[in-house]
């Protein structure tokens, strides 16, 4: 057996050590320190964790070897672009957030929020990277378990506390199919090592190929409750109406960045396409299955989500649907040469995140500063702020895959991938998805710009520090849709190389 | 030419861009500050713009210059390379690698087609800028806005990457929306905008579908079978040194297509290869934007909602950049699928035509009047395309400019006299001429155009596209199943004369009646004459009718010399 290099092989988990350091160190603060450090407790998170994005990027020992991914830990981790693009974005991701809590009222005044935000975000980071079941259950676990906590983080509020427990029961109910669906993989296989599952089925496996499949639904519904895919979605507008919005734009962007790192790395890794059992190849059984849930998802989310007067329900089934965008790069996984696949899902996600905390961030501020919720209570935003507005409108053009956003390259790419993969009755059913949903997007901007409301005169204030979190995320939505889309879109190819 | 130098191009996309961000940071309350980089970054487009024409022209016509080469290259017979034609056809180019995995670039130039156009957006934007001078509500998110509008449309003209056409296609649609739903018509303006977004990103978003299908067989050919194609492409010059195989650029993409790379079978069915599956997909995908029927339907109503400078663009523009989609990435791309289905998309155009000015003669608002003359009158444009032969699209070509400069005018009549008189219906007007006798007059103009009168530009447009029509008329057939249709083209050209004549009615009958007839001076007893800035819009839109309808070669063989390419493509000598 090989010598131990820690120095080789701390690389792959030193963010993650880092985020334990931030959460101990956040922990302490905020029980021993005064109440000016406790006010500044925020900051250290969000300073903290961006500065720990930069840490997978500065500090790559074997760069060739990074960039064909290698193993490490014992197999347990995963050491390669796709973990490491991940981790980028679920950090920054956490940055954004704790800024964006920071003038809530009950959320952000609780040191205890940005703990619970940076243990989610390390349950992320573990999940982008997880080659091993064991790892990937403790990984999934310390992501949700946390998320659980934050959806009724509002106490005293009823619609919170419900919303938590709804989520929680679901969450635990999907993880416990999850579980069983791992537990029938290791009996087959003898190993929980990803990538010895698959080569443990491969080698004359008797094991039943109905079994097989019944194992891969179960995990695919695991990972269907994570993402807010239809039909495991149900918990999806009560979570998000009842959360602290806040939270919701966490919950809307981290567990789905991770998830779908993960899952993408599992269906490449335990049934890749040349597995085949009794003749018959794996693969098209589980793109057939993504292909089904990427149209339910995406049509069901858009038309329900035509019906919504709440803003936040209208993004929580907005969130369902480009879940079912996301699924199409997934899909587009089959065949060997996948690179286009991946690399269009590293990239929706990348935007995505930053585009939906732009439009929650938005929503957050004109919630917190007028208390109503309903799109109709938008009215005339363009004249209280302008510059709320156009962030918002940004974010809903992102959204809605509209020039120059960067959903405009974000849903260029995923259907690129899918007539790359001979999935072109997919790519004509997500335009038309497309279409109705860029109905409700662009009723919401024109509420903001062209209705008049009863406060019309009042304006609303942008704290300070809040206008910057949201003018560089705004910023960033419109770069990555114009100059940056060469180097995020070449890092995200880079993904496929690892796997 | 120099491919990578800048070109004046770049500069009028970006100069609007850069305008609307700065008035969008102006003081609300300096309205003229506001109107004042408005027209400055209007006025400078138009000047390059101007520049780029005139500086085209000279490109074709000068001793040695395009025709010359073209002539050459037809005397000297044998098989002629479309896309070698179409590069030649290019300047003012400038092109800097985008997405370089993706073959993805910004590349801009303009051609014979696209320059003419060029410079009709700049008029259109000039007059837009100048007759919103006094909108009350919003000036500089009205102005912005515009500015946004005039770049995207300017950015699918010079596109010579397919991709960056989608982009600044898509990137045109939500000022549109904005500025119809945040200024029209208060009745109609959220209906018809929302409308009018939903049919035109429908289009555009199928069209995309094909375009990325267009990519990878392109790629998978030119990294296959037709590896030494491409080599041989990238010595002669016609590709980039750094081409891949892979690659958005329409020259490439139409480089594959002569070469039979969109001939392959394809869904297992006998018969329908990759071209004719998509061509459907591309050219009514665009031509919705172009008012085809059966999706012209949003035309009416989003031209009499959006407000007078975004109908003048609208009418007069955005659906020419439809048109010109339809031809660039539809019958160019795909040139095998365009000799399939256009046969039968002319009947589609004949309803146009025929449909469109008949609806125009029953409305009884004068706005509705002009939105269906403008559906009309591009049904002959994709007549036009319909044709495939030089007279024809030649002909066609000519009808985009000038369709594009009367419906200008025309929507800008309307708005003066509905900006005075507070009322469109055409039998309540009467005897206007009286008060403003400007617009009287550009009307006539305008209305004599539509016409096809002889002296106008409208004539100079329409008679060669039912010549190139009566003469395609023996050499195309439409198969259906057994049946064969055969010389058919000609009864086409017969009935769409008839929409002419009922141009003529409903433009006389307006004419005699809101211009002409009784002037009730009680009612309308606040109607003034047209300001200045007025004045300036109807020259600017009405001078060219007359000029080009005058002096047809200062652009007749611009627009000739874009086509042979395609004609070429097409198979034609």
């Amino acid at each position: 057996m090989e010598a131990f290099d820690l120095w080789a092989q701390l690389p792959s988990v030193l963010p993650e050590v880092g985020l334990t350091a931030l959460a101990v160190i956040v922990l302490f603060a905020d029980i021993y320190g005064s109440i000016a450090t406790r006010r500044n407790v925020v900051f250290v998170s969000a300073v903290g964790m961006a500065l720990l994005a930069l840490v997978p990027l500065i500090w790559v020992p074997d760069p060739a070897q990074f960039e064909k991914g290698v193993l490490l830990w014992g197999g347990m981790v995963n050491y390669d672009p796709l973990s490491q693009i991940f981790k980028v974005m679920l950090l920054l991701a956490g940055a954004v957030t704790c800024l964006m809590a920071l003038g809530d009222k009950g959320v952000g005044d609780k040191g205890e929020f940005y703990l619970i935000v940076i243990v989610a975000t390390l349950g992320g980071l573990m999940m982008s990277s997880a080659s091993d079941l064991i790892l990937v259950f403790v990984a999934l676990e310390t992501l949700s378990i946390p998320l659980y906590m934050l959806a009724s983080f509002r106490r005293g509020d009823l619609r919170s506390a419900e919303g938590g427990m709804k989520y929680f029961l679901y969450g635990a109910f999907a993880s416990a199919i999850m579980l069983f669906g791992f537990s029938l993989l290791y009996g087959f296989a003898g190993t929980t090592n990803l990538g010895g599952i698959a080569d443990a089925m491969s080698g004359g496996f008797d094991g039943g190929l109905v079994a097989v499949m019944a194992a891969l639904v179960m995990v695919v519904v695991g990972f269907g409750f994570k993402l807010s895919a239809v039909p495991f979605h149900f918990w999806t507008p009560d979570v998000y109406e009842g959360a602290p919005t806040p939270v919701t734009a966490f919950v809307s962007v981290s567990s789905k960045a991770a998830s779908f790192a993960l899952l993408v790395r599992f269906l490449t890794a335990v049934f890749p396409p040349e597995l085949a059992i009794a003749g018959v190849v794996i693969q098209d059984f589980w793109v057939n299955l993504l292909v089904v849930i990427a149209i339910v998802s995406m049509t069901l989310g858009n038309v329900v989500a035509l019906r919504q007067s709440n803003i936040k329900r209208l993004l929580a089934y907005s969130s369902i649907a480009q879940a079912g965008y996301t699924l199409i790069g997934v899909a587009a996984l089959q065949g060997l040469d996948d690179s286009l696949a991946v690399a269009s899902v590293s990239f929706y996600m990348f935007m995505y995140i930053f585009t939906n905390l732009l439009v929650f961030g938005g929503v957050i501020l004109f919630i917190a500063a007028t208390g109503k919720e309903e799109i109709k209570d938008l009215a005339g935003l363009n004249r209280r702020s302008p510059w709320l507005a156009l962030f918002i409108t940004i974010g809903l053009l992102s959204l809605g895959g509209i020039p120059p956003a960067a959903g405009f390259f974000g849903k260029f790419f995923l259907f690129q991938a899918a007539v790359k993969s001979n999935l072109v009755g997919l790519a004509l059913i997500a335009v038309a998805n497309a279409i109705i949903a860029l109905y409700y997007y662009l009723v919401v901007i024109k509420v903001m710009y062209v209705d008049v409301g009863p406060d019309d005169e009042i304006p609303v204030g942008i704290p300070r520090a809040y206008g910057w979190a949201l003018g560089i995320t705004a910023s960033i939505v419109v770069l990555l849709g114009t100059i940056a889309v060469t180097p995020i879109y070449n890092w995200a190819a880079l993904g496929a190389s690892g796997l | 030419m120099d491919v990578t130098g800048f070109s004046v191009l770049t500069a009028i996309i970006f100069i609007p861009i850069i305008a609307g961000f700065v008035i969008l940071f102006l003081d609300r309350q300096n309205r003229d500050l506001v109107r004042g980089v408005a027209i400055t970054a209007a006025s400078a487009v138009l000047a390059l713009s101007l520049a780029v024409f005139f500086g085209y022209d000279n490109y074709v016509k000068g001793a040695g210059g395009l025709i010359d080469q073209q002539m050459t290259m037809l005397a000297a017979g044998g098989d002629l390379s479309g896309a070698r034609m179409f590069v030649d056809a290019l300047a003012f180019e400038q092109r800097i690698v985008w997405v370089e995995s993706l073959g993805i670039a910004y590349h801009v130039g303009v051609d014979g087609v696209s320059a003419p156009m060029v410079l009709l957006t700049g008029m259109v934007a000039v007059a837009g800028v100048l007759i919103s001078w006094n909108i009350e509500d919003r000036l500089r998110e009205f102005m912005a806005f515009f500015m946004f509008l005039v770049a995207g449309v300017y950015g699918v003209f010079i596109a010579v990457d397919l991709f960056m056409l989608f982009f600044f296609y898509e990137l045109a649609i939500f000022p549109m929306y904005l500025l119809i739903a945040g200024w029209g018509w208060v009745k109609l303006r959220e209906y018809a905008a929302m409308k009018l977004t939903l049919y035109i990103l429908v289009g555009s978003v199928f069209a995309l579908v094909g375009a990325v299908a267009m990519y990878f067989a392109a790629g998978a050919y030119f990294s296959g079978s037709g590896a030494e194609v491409f080599q041989a492409a990238v010595a002669s010059g016609i590709l980039p040194a750094d081409s891949a195989p892979y690659s958005w650029s329409m020259v490439q993409l139409t480089l594959a297509a002569e070469n039979g790379a969109f001939a392959i079978e394809i869904l297992g069915i006998e018969g329908l290869s990759f071209a004719r599956f998509w061509f459907p997909f591309m050219f009514i995908g665009f031509g919705v934007l172009a008012g085809v029927f059966p999706f012209h339907n949003w035309s009416p109503d989003g031209h009499v909602a959006a407000p007078t400078a975004v109908s003048m663009i609208h009418a007069g523009v955005l659906m020419k950049v439809g048109a010109f989609a339809a031809l660039r990435a539809g019958v160019q791309l795909l040139p095998d699928g365009a000799q399939t289905h256009l046969p039968w998309i002319v009947f589609l155009t004949l309803i146009n035509v025929v449909y469109g000015a008949l609806i125009a003669f029953r409305q009884r608002d004068f706005k509705y009047v002009i939105g269906f003359s403008s559906v009309s009158h591009m049904g002959l444009v994709s007549m036009g395309w319909a044709t495939m032969n030089l007279t024809g699209m030649t002909g066609a070509g000519i009808q985009m400019f000038s369709h594009g400069a009367m419906t200008a005018l025309f929507f800008g009549v309307v708005g003066m006299v509905y900006d005075r008189a507070h009322t469109r219906d055409i039998p309540s007007l009467g005897g206007f001429m009286k008060v403003m006798p400007w617009v009287g007059v550009a009307f006539v103009i305008g209305g004599l155009t539509s016409m096809g009168m002889p002296g106008l530009s409208g004539f100079i447009a329409e008679f060669p596209i039912f010549q190139g029509m009566w003469a395609a008329s023996e050499q195309i057939t439409l198969q259906l199943g057994v049946f064969q249709l055969s010389n058919y083209y000609s009864v086409i050209v017969i009935l769409s004369a008839l929409g002419i004549v009922i141009t003529a009615a409903y433009v006389l009958r307006v004419a005699g009646q809101v211009f002409f007839g009784e002037f009730d001076a009680e009612h309308f007893h606040d109607v003034g004459d047209i300001a200045a800035t007025d004045r300036i819009v109807l020259i600017i839109l009405g001078a060219p009718l007359i000029i080009l309808g005058l002096y047809p070669p200062i652009m007749a063989p611009m627009i000739e010399s874009g086509i042979r390419p395609l004609i070429a493509l097409l198979g034609g000598g």
